[in-house]
């Protein structure tokens, strides 16, 4: 197969694999009442996993960021979490911050 | 069809001081880049971003390429990298139900789901009446997407004025601004709890599977943060 035709299918592969959990997400919402405790327990699922996810990020990221030094990214995020707490929650300064940071340190 | 006031409320979360431009931008020129040094096209690129706007499923299928897996393996890689869109969506959308919108607003409208669209969602929602919450909701969908299918092109026409180390710094802003907004969001122990064991489960999990780490730390944690926060009075 060409390089162009596997590029296309993996484009079409991966967005069905991602639309599918949005919609499932649609229709199982339907049926679930905010008051109801399993709201309350997929708000924390969802959190977790989110959370989970920005750890791998951190420690095991893909793409560039895995050649950084992990020891700097995470220094670099424990530091830009503060400047967030002390600027009154701004998200503009830690984030530009962070890669000014990051470009310098590695 | 659609309330245009509330709508453009939504749009306009795009700006300020919270806004998700900045990390959108950085994370998606960077993967504008990454996937030109995959070999795409500058249309396959925006195609991408446009159809799957997930980044860590984009990351993955890109890096799937590269290592010439095949296609079955990048949906199943992709499918659990991104099924935390699931519970995702399930946390935010009963908040934007209401009897009189249609439900092809709700179908069309979770591919916005994302993270930094859900979590501004979560984060601004009370302030819109009820009835208009979707609208809301897709003028930040629109606003967030369109960002990112836009970054994703000028990324990939940059690729040969970034330096390795100006992508690297790229790449963590994103990371970092989510972190922002977590911390932000841990209002109650049961989040708090629930974003914390998160953070340690998923690279302690991911040691072990790396394929399945993100849904069984999300599992995980989200129930202990669940069973202790009901313990608890939250």
């Amino acid at each position: 197969m060409e390089s162009s035709q596997i590029i296309i299918l993996a484009i079409i592969a991966t967005s069905l694999a991602t639309f599918i959990s949005r919609f499932m997400g649609a229709l199982t919402s339907e049926k679930v009442s905010v008051k109801s405790k399993i709201f309350q327990w997929f708000n924390c699922v969802a959190y977790s996993t989110l959370a989970a996810l920005l750890g791998r990020m951190i420690i095991f990221p893909a793409g560039v960021l895995a050649e950084s030094d992990v020891i700097i990214r995470v220094v670099v995020v424990f530091i830009c979490v503060i400047i967030f707490i002390i600027s009154k929650k701004n998200l503009v300064i830690p984030t530009v911050f962070s890669a000014i940071l990051l470009s310098i340190l590695s | 069809m659609i309330n245009s006031k509330v709508f453009f409320q939504g749009l306009k979360s795009l700006k300020g001081s919270r806004s998700p431009a900045i990390p959108l931008a950085a994370c998606f020129i960077a993967l504008g880049a990454l996937l030109k040094d995959a070999g795409f096209n500058i249309q396959q690129s925006a195609a991408s971003s446009l159809f799957t706007y997930a980044l860590p499923g984009q990351l993955v299928m890109a890096e799937s390429l590269i290592v010439g897996a095949s296609v079955l393996n990048i949906f199943i890689a992709v499918w659990l990298v991104n099924f935390r869109l699931y519970p995702m969506t399930v946390s935010l959308f009963p908040l934007l139900n209401h009897a009189s919108q249609p439900k092809w607003k709700y179908y069309l409208s979770c591919h916005f789901l994302a993270v930094s669209s859900w979590l501004i969602a979560k984060d601004s929602y009370k302030k819109i009446n009820k009835k208009h919450r979707i609208d809301f909701w897709i003028g930040i969908g629109i606003g967030t997407w369109s960002t990112a299918v836009l970054m994703t092109v000028i990324g990939y026409l940059a690729a040969d004025y970034l330096n390795k180390d100006m992508l690297i710094g790229l790449a963590i802003v994103n990371p970092v601004y989510f972190f922002c907004m977590m911390i932000g969001a841990m209002k109650n122990l049961s989040i708090s709890l629930a974003i914390i064991l998160g953070t340690v489960l998923g690279p302690v999990i991911y040691l072990v599977s790396t394929e399945w780490a993100l849904l069984f730390a999300g599992l995980i944690a989200g129930t202990i943060a669940f069973l202790l926060g009901e313990k608890n009075g939250k």
